[in-house]
């Protein structure tokens, strides 16, 4: 399994300390698995101007073909003016419509406000559905007061980053298999 | 239809498309040389016109993983080495070439094949060669729209007076040589969508609508609003013909048509497109109400004549090789196109 965990913002810190601490989960109980951490304040990318994405270059090819080579993505991102930030949604325009077809997308949020809780159940969800992907409804909700300089001091956003890896993990393994399943039984080609 | 060479007493006309894709058997892991694989072409066309097929065409596309970048050039060579197959191009990128050159080449075509030359414009779906050529991405549609246009004024008159923006202007410029007959049937490529079929039907040009797979009914709309549209700009829609283009594979069952075919176009979208075919919509492929020609002969005669009553196109071109399928079996396709399916699709769409 292939799993990329993106943090969609090139602001801030918060987002990308809770990315890090999936990241060391998913390593740590499932070694077995690729994980690859794409932080977008690491790499330039381009905004989409509606070509194939194989047809971009640098870092805009690279993010691009790493996410569509992946079998579950954890998104992580944080809220910017009440939505997702204009990073992450260019990723998103990046891609074609059905880029997440047949692959594992889950969720974390850090936000400055409780208020901001249904922002990714009203924003973010709809793309993910829109692009076909297989979605963990749970998602992780991080607010400003649970970290203190780069460090998570909730133990509860601990344990629920914990059941985000192993949901997102699981759910991805069980959509591979029946898939597998189907395939073989029932297309027979 | 006969400024368009289409003859509706003889019944829908059946050709064979080739994007000119040069992808490894991902069966084998292997490709051949792109040696052999232009010379293929050159033979699948033979094979195709020794076989009575209607029409045979070649894609342009700069980019890895093709072959057939100059498809003029293996036009000619499949004009030399055929009788009475109408040759084609499919598509010509008229929005990063010159009219006049692509005039040029293609009456030539005309003159050496005896008048069986035809063009086909599109716009590309890809767009590395943008860059390799020297446009900007940013005027794809206008260097489509003016140059097509371009194309079709050169067409239609031996002297032509013409500026434009992305061209030096012509003053009574003769663009020689002409084609066997005055002029040559251009066509304008159409993707699924209805926006470019519009264009087309307003224009009065005849439209090759390729598909890739879905119901019949919805590209249905598609040939709806390019004839609305050809009456609303003052045109005969029945004057207008239309080609489709799409997968077709016909094997002894249709379990065994899906199974030939699907590690190809799967693979070979993947590499060429950057994502698969899903399996899912595939195994819908055989259904007789999916645009896709895939199964058996009898099956397949039963898709393409009920997608000739939906649409009531005069040409159905059919993508057989694409993502490395070996040539014995185009060979067999051919055969069993010849044999089984060519005979009845005559037999049903002639007009005594």
């Amino acid at each position: 399994m292939n799993i990329v965990a993106l943090s969609g913002s090139i602001v801030g810190s918060k987002t990308r300390t809770a990315m890090n601490a999936v990241v060391k989960e998913l390593k740590e109980k499932y070694p077995e698995e690729k994980v690859t951490l794409i932080d977008l304040a690491d790499f330039k990318v381009e905004f989409s101007d509606g070509r194939n994405y194989l047809d971009y270059q640098g870092d805009t090819k690279y993010v691009a073909q790493t996410i569509m080579d992946a079998d579950a993505i954890i998104i992580g991102t944080p809220i910017f003016q009440a939505s997702i930030p204009a990073t992450l949604k260019n990723i998103f325009d990046l891609l074609p419509v059905n880029a997440f077809r047949d692959k594992v997308v889950s969720m974390l949020v850090t936000a400055g406000s409780s208020k901001h809780y249904l922002i990714a159940e009203n924003q973010l969800k709809p793309i993910l559905g829109y692009m076909k992907a297989q979605i963990v409804q749970t998602f992780v909700f991080i607010e400003e007061s649970d970290f203190y300089r780069k460090e998570i001091t909730n133990d509860d956003v601990i344990f629920r980053i914990q059941r985000l890896a192993e949901d997102t993990v699981l759910l991805t393994r069980t959509y591979t298999k029946i898939r597998e399943e189907k395939e073989e039984a029932e297309y027979g080609f | 239809m006969e400024k368009y060479r289409i003859d509706r007493s003889k019944g829908l006309e059946f050709g064979i498309y080739t994007l000119g894709d040069h992808l490894p058997n991902p069966v084998t892991g292997e490709r051949i040389s792109e040696e052999q694989r232009i010379k293929d072409i050159i033979e699948y066309a033979k094979l195709a016109d020794q076989a009575g097929i209607d029409f045979f065409s070649v894609g342009e596309s700069h980019q890895e993983y093709f072959a057939t970048q100059a498809h003029a050039v293996v036009l000619a060579a499949i004009a030399q080495a055929t009788q009475n197959i109408k040759i084609a191009s499919s598509s010509t990128i008229i929005s990063t070439s010159d009219p006049v050159r692509v005039y040029e080449n293609f009456a030539t075509l005309d003159l050496i094949s005896g008048g069986r030359a035809e063009i086909v414009a599109g716009r590309a779906s890809r767009i590395g060669l943008f860059d390799l050529l020297g446009y900007n991405v940013r005027d794809y549609e206008e260097l489509f729209e003016e140059k097509f246009d371009l194309l079709r004024q050169i067409n239609e008159n031996e002297v032509v007076n013409w500026s434009g923006e992305f061209r030096a202007p012509l003053n009574d410029a003769r663009v020689l040589p002409r084609p066997k007959h005055g002029s040559l049937p251009i066509w304008r490529a159409v993707g699924g969508s209805p926006a470019s079929a519009i264009k087309a039907g307003y224009a009065g040009v005849p439209m090759y609508m390729a598909h890739l797979g879905g119901p019949v009914t919805v590209f249905k709309r598609t040939v709806d609003a390019y004839r609305e549209a050809a009456q609303r700009g003052g045109h005969n829609p029945d004057d207008l013909p239309i080609a489709t283009a799409g997968f077709f594979y016909a094997a002894e069952t249709s379990q065994q048509a899906l199974k030939d075919m699907y590690p190809h176009i799967n693979e070979g979208m993947k590499k060429t497109n950057g994502q698969g075919f899903p399996k899912q919509h595939f195994a819908q492929g055989i259904d007789p109400h999916n645009v896709m020609n895939i199964g058996s002969p009898q099956e397949i005669i039963e898709k393409i004549l009920y997608q000739h009553e939906v649409y009531g196109h005069q040409r159905y071109i059919a993508q057989i090789d694409f993502g490395g399928v070996p040539f014995e079996r185009l060979q067999r396709n051919i055969e069993l196109i010849a044999t089984e399916i060519l005979p009845a699709i005559r037999k049903y769409t002639a007009k005594n």
